[in-house]
């Protein structure tokens, strides 16, 4: 489990905006509703995945922390919300950095809101509540997460 | 116990650090070495974010470390001391004992070149590091702990390939 995988911003192999699906999107016709910022290619799978179920390719942005260090995750994801227009961030892990990189952010950006722990039940219901207030979406995302959750089967199963 | 790993990484505590190499060493508590972080009440509620249940952090300047290391290396637990550069370590290893330094993740900056995919360095950082070595601290590159051991003469000789 490689975090800092990649060969650095300077490469094409680097991490940063519009990895993977909806980095072609078309800002006028189908606008970012969030940005999905995890390790490795999580984010770009989740994308890509909402994509295929919904047939809209580009509702969230994925970044990938691929090569990134602290400062250049924090420049990186300023830099999407400035293009995307977007005020939802999701990450993966409460603790990793680009949840540290969204908190600096929401210190100078307060209508920025940070969802962690994305999974594709939570981008989901976001794609299917856009037109929604930011922290209401956020907060219909992190309940359909919760609720997602479930464990079947073994030996104390039901 | 005490002390297993001298890192340096620029994210300080993240993912690599705290399930990476927290999980397999069986890790209980970080010492976060900056002098910045150490005077911010802001920095260290957002650090300890990122510390999970059953781990402790705790915030130190260089002077406050090289102060309570005797303490935290008698520790029956195990833990990890983090800075995010290499001048807080030198400066750390100028005022205590330092065995061994892990680079775990200096990432590209303006005047860094490659080493690693995970290590960029300028001259400046290389020869800290060298002076580092010949102090007697042994410096490698490990960014997870299934990653090789990468000794410093190596790093040094990289070109970005590792």
């Amino acid at each position: 489990m490689s975090e800092g995988e990649g060969q650095g911003p300077a490469s094409s192999a680097a991490g940063g905006v519009g990895e993977g699906a909806g980095s072609d999107r078309d800002a006028a016709r189908d606008p970012v509703c969030g940005i999905v910022a995890g390790h490795g290619d999580l984010a770009a799978g989740l994308v890509s995945a909402v994509a295929q179920i919904t047939g809209r390719g580009s509702l969230f942005l994925p970044l990938s922390n691929r090569g990134l260090g602290g400062e250049q995750l924090e420049a990186t994801l300023r830099e999407a919300l400035a293009r995307t227009g977007a005020r939802l961030v999701f990450t993966d892990l409460p603790g990793g950095s680009w949840t540290i990189a969204a908190r600096r952010v929401q210190r100078t950006e307060p209508s920025v809101v940070l969802v962690t722990g994305v999974s594709l039940p939570m981008l989901l219901d976001c794609a299917f509540h856009e037109d929604a207030p930011v922290d209401e979406a956020a907060r219909g995302a992190v309940e359909r997460g919760r609720g997602a959750m479930t464990v079947a089967g073994g030996e104390h199963g039901h | 116990m005490g002390i297993e790993l001298y890192r340096i990484d620029d994210r300080l505590i993240h993912g690599q650090v705290v399930v990476g190499w927290g999980q397999p060493l069986d890790i209980a508590f970080l010492v976060l070495v900056d002098d910045e972080v150490a005077a911010s009440d802001w920095e260290q509620e957002l650090y300890r974010m990122g510390v999970p249940p059953g781990m402790t952090v705790n915030f130190e300047s260089v002077a406050s470390a090289a102060e309570a290391l005797p303490r935290y290396r008698a520790d029956r637990r195990r833990g990890i001391l983090l800075t995010a550069d290499i001048d807080t370590m030198r400066r750390l290893a100028e005022a205590a004992e330092i065995p061994a330094v892990n680079l775990g993740g200096i990432h590209h900056r303006a005047g860094r070149a490659q080493r690693l995919r995970y290590v960029f360095l300028s001259d400046e950082e290389a020869e800290a590091l060298r002076a580092l070595q010949r102090r007697g601290v042994t410096v490698t590159a490990q960014d997870v702990p299934a990653a090789r051991v990468v000794p410093l003469d190596e790093v040094l000789a990289a070109h970005g390939e590792g």
